[in-house]
């Protein structure tokens, strides 16, 4: 069981809701991935058009919880309004926390996510930061009140895997006790398998499901990745070596001596 | 009838509402799960009725969406 905030979840996967061909496809990917948790957003309504209370009937039914985020959000004072709206429309005290510094790689800004992390945990809020690998930031995101960290594996929708994983191996091991999710730029199920293999606690997906050919196919693929991954982890991998170790026994080999 | 020109999601609008909650009637958005926001301040939905509608304000109102 993964445990954020004080809930428990059995799934490792939590899904991201944008960006699928069809309602349909979107609901029955969440339910071919097990997920419990899926990121939702806010976004301007029409009064005349009204469609966000479609999809928010939608999520209802699938009857998940969610973990509504600050996409989009360039300034920590911006962040910190959206998650507020969020608390209200969403009726939880879980935020995705992001704060975008650049265009081209949608990488955090990360001074202003301390800034809104200290703020929202203050008022209240149970916060996971999407940020980088970056020890000092972690440390800091930490000090401000978050109890997990949701660190980037490669530039959001990229699907490149991990793009520094020795960066973070490093944060893995630096905070050893502190839940952490991959979050954003896996590609495929094996992307994922590495992930939890590293030790990580769980990954958050969205593009790499929603934009493949078989939503609901990749879905499930997906949540056979995390659950082997989770599984080779617990059973503790082999140290990897440079040099051959032979498998089969030598003693008893024909032809020697 | 005093109308008042605010901009609400980026366009601007008129309206003859004196607060924030009647506006949003006004708008359309009649009993739809919506938050919002003005000149960049949440409003909670129990505070729209005793927010009221200036000149010039910029309103959100934001619902849910889609999102990663």
């Amino acid at each position: 069981m993964l445990t954020v905030y004080g809930v428990e979840l059995r799934s490792r996967l939590l899904l991201g809701t944008a960006r699928y061909p069809s309602p349909a496809v979107l609901s029955a990917a969440v339910r071919a991935s097990g997920a419990q948790v899926v990121t939702v957003a806010l976004r301007r309504e029409s009064g005349a058009e009204r469609a966000g209370q479609s999809f928010w009937a939608l999520i209802r039914d699938l009857g998940v919880r969610v973990l509504p985020n600050t996409a989009g959000c360039h300034t920590a004072r911006e962040a910190v309004t959206t998650a507020l709206m969020a608390r209200e429309v969403f009726g939880t005290p879980w935020i995705k926390l992001e704060v975008i510094g650049e265009d081209d790689t949608l990488q955090p800004d990360v001074f202003g996510l301390v800034e809104a992390a200290a703020t929202l945990v203050a008022q209240g809020f149970e916060v996971f930061p999407y940020t980088t690998e970056d020890l000092v930031v972690a440390e800091r995101l930490l000090a401000a009140g978050c109890r997990v960290l949701m660190p980037w594996g490669a530039p959001i929708g990229s699907g490149r895997g991990l793009n520094n994983p020795h960066g973070l191996a490093a944060l893995r091991a630096h905070f050893p006790e502190v839940p952490m999710i991959i979050d954003a730029g896996l590609g495929v199920p094996s992307h994922a398998a590495r992930v939890m293999e590293m030790g990580f606690d769980a990954v958050l997906l969205n593009t790499a499901v929603a934009q493949a050919g078989d939503p609901v196919r990749m879905a499930a693929a997906f949540a056979q990745a995390v659950e082997a991954g989770q599984a080779a982890r617990a059973a503790g991998p082999i140290e990897p070596r440079d040099l051959a170790t032979p498998s089969t026994p030598l003693p008893g080999t024909a032809f020697r001596g | 009838m005093k109308t008042t020109r605010v901009l609400v999601n980026g366009a601007w609008r008129e309206t003859g509402a004196a607060d924030l909650g009647a506006a949003l009637c006004d708008f359309g958005y009649g009993d739809s799960i919506v938050s919002t926001a003005v000149n960049g301040e949440f409003v909670a939905a129990t505070a729209r009725t005793r927010t009221p509608v200036t000149e010039g304000d910029r309103i959100e109102v934001l619902a849910p969406m889609q999102g990663g």
